[in-house]
């Protein structure tokens, strides 16, 4: 039997789609879409809108008696201030390669985790350090530290 | 009122008197199994058995075949299971306490150190385990069809294993768990290596997200402990489990373990001693209890060279468990669970070093974060991962080195695998590497081009020599898993023994020096 687009179906001639799979499958989608939404919201959560951290802003008493281009470090504070003929400036001594602390040494600075090496000014001597060591902004006026990358503990 | 004569009330008592009986009829419905006809239904009748098939191939039950690694490794995981539920009583997971709460089990819960110390040796037998697993399913090629997909479940029991070493050595937040998850979340802030160097880390600083979603915060601090206690006892132990129920259920629908071609000729004098099989008449078909071939049921005869898992599978396995109980408590008789000072964010131990089965990995690292961390990692781990979908031969599935080459070629493989590793280790230490040379040199140069990757590169031609030498992708993965293996302990022993101070290397630690 041939039928006509626009001629009415007799309702023995199929359905495109019968109308149970056409609600069948719309309750799976809005089922599939549900879920997948709940699942994207639910990734929000481990990432905090604000994390609670510490000042990166802090005060420095430099001792009168430091040498001019030796370094000293606050007590509590992962930085090292020097005084040299220019002014004073501050390295952060948190190495730049996975985040260890470095210790001061002739040569600058060494890390104990992986063997990098900084000169003492914060460039890379050896090891596996990407980039030279952060320098803080300016610290000629007060002596006021500020960590730019916000690396500083 | 009950039919012949007595009182309800009586029938309630002789039922209260039966109870003893009846609920031990109940739970062993089956009866004692005395043949193999009710060796057979206690196994599928019982939940936690029937992930075993019914019968077991006397060549799955050879010491040789498997030398028990996969049942040390479950054996493991249950002892840690059991020791850290106990430890959970007492541990509390926030920086200012989770020290105190480890002395405290240590020094003055009873038992509690030693609870500890089993549980640490047992995570230890575990790694050890899931490695040699790992190496016994790769050098008798049991990943090939069917089991292509229990490789893959098993590669994911590995990484979820390294996991749970990972962070569970976070937990006691002593020195080394500190700096361990400082490192840790700095690996995974290491694609700023690359990120950076292209200049579009403020675009896409996959590594800054990485790190956060880590720590839960831009420091390393209570979020991060708690985050890193949920993996370890909460979501690991969930994939794991869910992960080795997969693992043993594909063994068994797999058709049991890989066996060589000629199996049933091999161990046909051994299924001598076990005929006849049933010691009684059966009464129904095998057909599902167990493998039969051939397309009618084979009534009142065993099924060739098999034997019921019950008792023979299970005195192995327990054997088993019984050994590896055995080494973990001897070993925490002899030996205490290190507990380091305080976490001290500002001075890191010099070395900081971290567990052994990290130490090949921290030896790449400090040449590169990225690199050394993320990159030759993923490339080993999807490696392995593809390693059923690249080979896809038959010759030698289920003996040791089996495959074109064999032996010999492994033979060959760990003297250029330690040959290598030594060769470019003792190079970058004695002459330094690149940033000493050129000490302007971009940093992307370093990243792709330091000794391990160098390493890495030589693996691979040899690996793909073998190919063309042998004519056989088996061949050449027989070469690079050889040669990984030898690099892992090349690079974990250089790491463990000869790095001292400042990752220096020292022929002995006690030329380490004051510091």
């Amino acid at each position: 039997m041939t039928t006509h687009p626009s001629e009415k179906k007799s309702r023995f001639d199929p359905e495109p789609m019968p109308r149970r799979d056409f609600l069948g499958l719309a309750a799976l989608g809005s089922m599939a879409a549900a879920f997948a939404l709940s699942i994207f919201g639910m990734l929000k959560l481990p990432k905090a809108a604000v994390s609670a951290s510490p000042a990166k802003k802090f005060n420095v008493a430099l001792p009168d008696t430091l040498p001019e281009g030796e370094a000293f470090v606050p007590p509590g504070r992962n930085v090292a201030v020097f005084r040299d003929a220019e002014g004073v400036f501050a390295i952060s001594t948190v190495c730049t390669h996975l985040g260890c602390i470095v210790k001061t040494s002739s040569a600058g600075f060494d890390c104990p985790c992986h063997g990098s090496g900084f000169q003492k000014d914060g460039t890379v001597r050896k090891g596996p350090a990407p980039k030279a060591a952060t320098l803080a902004e300016s610290l000629k006026k007060r002596g006021v530290a500020h960590d730019r990358r916000g690396s500083e503990r | 009122m009950a039919a012949d004569g007595y009182s309800a009330l009586h029938e309630f008592w002789l039922n209260l008197r039966a109870i003893p009986n009846h609920v031990y009829r109940a739970m062993f419905r089956g009866g004692p199994p005395k043949t193999d006809r009710t060796r057979s239904s206690f196994i599928f009748g019982n939940v936690f058995l029937h992930l075993h098939s019914v019968r077991t191939h006397l060549w799955s039950l050879r010491w040789s075949t498997t030398m028990g690694l996969g049942i040390m490794t479950t054996a493991a995981f249950l002892i840690t299971l059991v020791t850290g539920i106990l430890l959970m009583f007492y541990y509390k997971p926030y920086p200012d306490v989770a020290y105190q709460s480890i002395k405290d089990i240590h020094f003055i819960v009873p038992t509690g150190r030693f609870m500890r110390n089993i549980h640490r040796w047992a995570a230890n037998v575990m790694v050890v385990a899931v490695i040699l697993h790992m190496a016994r399913a790769f050098y008798t090629a049991s990943y090939r069809k069917p089991e292509e997909f229990n490789w893959f479940i098993g590669w994911g029991l590995l990484v979820t294993t390294l996991g749970l070493s990972f962070t569970g050595y976070l937990l006691p937040w002593d020195q080394l768990a500190y700096w361990a998850i400082t490192i840790g979340a700095n690996i995974a802030q290491s694609p700023r290596e690359i990120t950076d160097a292209l200049g579009i880390t403020a675009w896409a600083d996959i590594g800054g997200f990485q790190r956060e979603i880590l720590l839960g915060s831009d420091k390393v601090g209570e979020e991060a402990l708690i985050r890193f206690y949920l993996l370890h006892v909460m979501i690991l132990p969930l994939a794991l489990v869910m992960l080795m129920a997969v693992h043993f259920w594909r063994i068994r629908k797999d058709g049991g373990l890989a066996k060589p071609a000629n199996a049933d000729e091999l161990v046909a004098e051994e299924a001598k001693e076990f005929y006849p099989v049933f010691t009684d008449v059966p009464t129904k078909t095998y057909h599902l209890a167990a493998i039969v071939k051939g397309k009618t049921a084979a009534v009142g005869s065993g099924p060739e060279h098999t034997v019921p898992s019950m008792p023979h599978l299970f005195y192995a396995e327990l054997g088993v468990l019984m050994l590896t109980t055995l080494i973990c408590v001897g070993l925490a008789f002899v030996s205490d669970a290190p507990l380091k000072e305080l976490a001290n964010p500002l001075v890191p131990e010099n070395p900081a070093k971290a567990p052994w089965y990290f130490l090949g990995l921290q030896e790449i690292v400090s040449f590169s974060a990225f690199m050394g961390g993320i990159g030759i990692p993923m490339l080993c781990v999807i490696g392995l991962g593809l390693i059923p979908f690249l080979d896809r031969e038959k010759e030698g599935t289920g003996s040791w080195f089996g495959g074109p080459g064999g032996w010999k070629l492994v033979k060959w493989s760990i003297v250029v695998g330690f040959a290598a590793s030594i060769g470019v280790e003792a190079f970058a230490i004695h002459f330094g590497w690149l940033r000493e040379w050129f000490p302007e040199i971009p940093q992307l140069f370093i990243t792709f081009i330091n000794p391990g990757t160098v390493l890495t590169a030589i693996y691979a031609a040899y690996s793909i020599w073998a190919v063309r030498r042998y004519n056989s992708t088996r061949a050449g993965a027989l070469a690079l898993f050889t040669c990984f293996l030898c690099g892992f302990i090349v690079l974990t022993v250089i790491g463990t023994y000869f790095r001292g101070p400042n990752w220096d290397f020292f022929w002995s630690p006690s030329d380490w020096g004051g510091h």
